[in-house]
């Protein structure tokens, strides 16, 4: 009689003797996990830190107010301006005519040289295109905003120090010593970069811009996803609901597993062969961008269908079939739209890879300096990435923070990408 | 999803049909050094706002990629123009007459300085190539004498030679597949390697072994490959004090507030130093241009006008506002004449 009881009392003891163990190890589980969380998100924390502390200021640029007079001499007297005068006037006179004016008693060549280098080379291209625009300006005295070169910019934004000696920074002592001036006069400012928004490339940091490389980085992601995505569903959905199981089938399997995993130098020099040397693609094209990420992202996009079209369960199919419905229109009209959630993810996970792509990039010759913006996918582009790339590898000090600036722009891009497939999976998502 | 695809079918024939059908390129297309990059952006750039033409295109493949793309042979899809830090090797100009580019028009635009340089925090050291020889490289002579190498001893600076300070050998360079690595073994090494005459007269009899002694660098820590990019060995100098960086003189002439050049057998790395040539460790840099190009890709020759203009590699020209080292007046003069004739004769190339 007792024996039962005590044999109970004995499991109970038993389990309670292990409980503290088994609650600890659970603890301490979860602690690990935790701190593993903490430690990713710490991490995450002092590169968005680092690169937003270092690329904030590339959003502002400064700014010298000019009093700029187009005078009528300078265009020639007739009332009429030929395009082509204006077009090849010297509007870089009329800046150092406006300086000199500031300041009168600056007359040693080599400090009105010095003088000039406060206004950036592009403030010449800004005037042309003021007067281009309306040439009714002429003989007109306005005030007008130019960019301050990168050294000025530097300064005013605190990244070159006043305390280190004079033969330590890139300003002189004079040039400060103007900058203050003008200053004073309110003369200096910093306004929103918009030219960072607006302009492509430039080897001056004040003037450089990621347009180029974002209208880039559209194009080419445009070829990929037009290309991929249809290509990358076909094929899920014949070998997953159509295809016939035998060593073929599984030959092609392992290939596509294998493929997702070669290095993306591999397809630049396959996309170098094929597109370019065999079917005389031109150089440096998203089109050509485009094909090279579509053949990388393709086996990703693959994987991640078929097991989006694997986990539809199969009295779905079944039951479509029961009811009288083709295999076609039970792919297609049943199987198709509750799997495509999935399909999504893959592709945008592929696309964001091709997204930060440069290494396949530098075969095909997208790794280059373009100014002109691409407006189509036969045009001369580099990519975000790319242009990142460029600028961390360029000496000027300003470029240090655009480089920073250009990976939030990526960033950003990246951001909203992953927003949109989240929207569409959203939207998409059915319960069952 | 099958109409989809057919659709995107038809869209690659129109994509291939389109493409094939571009046979002519109405921007130039230059490619190769990552050196000579920052100067021909500049001058692509000044020409794409200043005439009518586009923007000319610059790839930065490295030399030896460079010419690899140059001399696959005349026609849009080839480089009208490669920038080189250094001049064209016989065997290079062998692979492009290959391809049918016999002709080629050889501009030297100015020279390159490569500092060794050490952040402003730690004293400036004057080193002779001799030091940077004995410091670096993997085997050296035997220090007691005679004609025979022995692994690298040494481990601070002091041993190398009693007037440097008592600091440990660090040295942040670039990797070997890097031209300023090249260089600075060319020009520094191998200048500190000549001053043991046993190792100069191998250069006439062994001329294998004379590159392996000299061009050889040590692998045991002290030199670090610190990649190709200057601007993070500047930044690393400026944590690590006691360490010197191998980097180019436009990355010294942009942070001489973080770092300062050594100086190198007596002379330190300044733009005047360079220009007269004074300082030791300088390289040309040039650009080799398809002559059957020029009237096939519109442009180029007012490209290279702008290119050899005063304004652009003058001494008080933009170019060298970018830290471009201008020649001589006689030699600017030599190569705009060039230019102007289209003359194709290659002076510079060696092997």
């Amino acid at each position: 009689m007792n024996k039962p009881s005590g044999g109970k009392r004995v499991t109970a003891d038993r389990v309670n003797a292990g409980l503290a163990r088994r609650r600890a190890a659970e603890k301490r589980f979860r602690s690990v996990g935790l701190l593993s969380l903490l430690v990713g998100l710490a991490f995450l924390c002092i590169l968005f830190f680092s690169i937003v502390s270092k690329g904030y200021t590339a959003f502002q640029q400064t700014f010298i107010q000019l009093d700029i007079h187009f005078d009528e001499q300078f265009f020639g007297t007739e009332t009429e301006h030929a395009l082509e005068a204006l077009l090849s006037a010297d509007y870089g006179g009329l800046i150092r005519k406006s300086l000199r004016a500031q300041f009168p008693d600056i007359s040693n060549r080599q400090q009105l040289r010095q003088l000039y280098d406060l206004v950036s080379s592009g403030a010449v291209y800004q005037l042309r295109d003021r007067i281009l625009a309306d040439p009714g300006l002429a003989n007109q005295r306005l005030k007008i905003w130019v960019p301050a070169s990168d050294d000025a910019d530097m300064l005013i934004k605190g990244h070159i120090k006043r305390e280190v000696p004079e033969t330590a920074r890139r300003l002189s002592d004079a040039q400060i010593a103007w900058l203050d001036a003008l200053e004073a006069e309110g003369r200096v400012s910093l306004k929103f970069n918009t030219a960072f928004f607006t302009n492509g490339d430039s080897r001056e940091p004040e003037l450089a811009g990621i347009r180029g490389a974002l209208m880039g980085s559209i194009l080419t992601l445009s070829v990929t996803l037009v290309l991929s995505f249809p290509i990358g569903v076909a094929t899920a959905v014949y070998l997953e609901e159509f295809a016939v199981k035998n060593k073929w089938s599984d030959l092609i399997e392992v290939n596509i597993n294998n493929l997702a995993a070669v290095p993306s130098i591999v397809f630049g020099l396959l996309g170098l062969a094929v597109f370019i040397n065999i079917m005389n693609f031109p150089r440096s094209v998203p089109l050509v961008g485009g094909l090279v990420l579509t053949l990388m992202t393709l086996p990703t996009i693959i994987i991640a269908s078929r097991a989006a079209l694997r986990s539809v369960p199969p009295s779905i199919r079944e039951a479509a079939l029961g009811v009288g419905a083709s295999k076609m229109q039970t792919v297609f009209f049943h199987v198709l739209p509750l799997a495509l959630p999935g399909m999504l993810t893959g592709t945008i996970i592929g696309m964001a890879q091709a997204l930060g792509e440069t290494a396949p990039l530098l075969m095909i010759g997208m790794v280059a300096f373009i100014v002109d913006i691409p407006t189509g996918i036969f045009e001369p582009a580099t990519v975000l990435p790319v242009q990142i790339f460029l600028w961390a590898d360029s000496p000027e000090r300003a470029f240090i923070e655009r480089t920073s600036a250009a990976i939030m722009v990526l960033l950003g891009f990246l951001i909203a990408m992953n927003a949109l497939a989240v929207m569409l999976r959203k939207k998409l998502e059915r319960r069952w | 999803m099958t109409r989809n695809i057919s659709i995107c079918a038809v869209m690659c024939f129109v994509f291939a049909a389109h493409a094939s059908a571009q046979t002519t390129r109405d921007f130039i297309s230059i490619v190769g050094s990552s050196t000579v990059y920052p100067f021909a952006t500049v001058v692509a750039e000044t020409f794409g706002k200043t005439t009518r033409f586009k923007t000319p295109k610059v790839e930065s493949t490295g030399t030896g990629g460079g010419f690899k793309l140059f001399c696959g042979g005349i026609g849009v899809k080839y480089p009208d123009i490669i920038d080189s830090s250094r001049a064209i090797k016989p065997s290079e100009i062998d692979a492009c007459a290959a391809n049918g580019v016999l002709e080629m028009i050889e501009v030297k635009i100015g020279y390159d300085g490569i500092a060794i340089g050490g952040s402003k925090k730690a004293p400036q050291l004057a080193l002779s190539r001799k030091d940077l020889f004995l410091a670096l490289a993997k085997h050296i002579p035997d220090p007691a004498g005679g004609a025979n190498l022995i692994a690298n001893p040494y481990r601070t600076w002091k041993a190398v030679n009693s007037d440097l300070p008592e600091v440990a050998i660090e040295v942040l360079g670039p990797p070997p597949t890097s031209g300023t690595r090249d260089a600075f073994v060319e020009l520094a090494m191998e200048g500190g390697c000549d001053q043991f005459d046993w190792i100069a007269a191998m250069k006439k009899t062994d001329e294998q072994r004379y590159k392996s002694v000299c061009h050889t660098i040590r692998e045991d820590g002290a030199y670090i490959e610190a990649g190709e990019n200057d601007n993070l060995i500047v930044q690393k100098l400026e944590t690590n004090p006691s360490a010197l960086g191998i980097f180019g003189f436009s990355f010294l002439d942009q942070n001489t507030d973080k770092v300062q050049g050594a100086a190198v057998d007596g002379v330190a790395p300044t733009f005047e130093t360079i220009a007269d040539g004074n300082y030791p460790i300088s390289r040309p840099l040039f650009l080799y241009v398809k002559k059957a190009h020029i009237g096939m890709i519109p442009g180029i020759a007012e490209f290279l006008n702008e290119f050899s203009s005063e304004k652009a590699w003058g001494e008080d020209g933009y170019l060298s506002d970018k830290g471009l080292i201008p020649m001589p007046e006689e030699e600017r003069i030599y190569f705009a004449e060039n230019i102007r004739q289209l003359r194709t004769n290659l002076l510079s190339s060696k092997d």
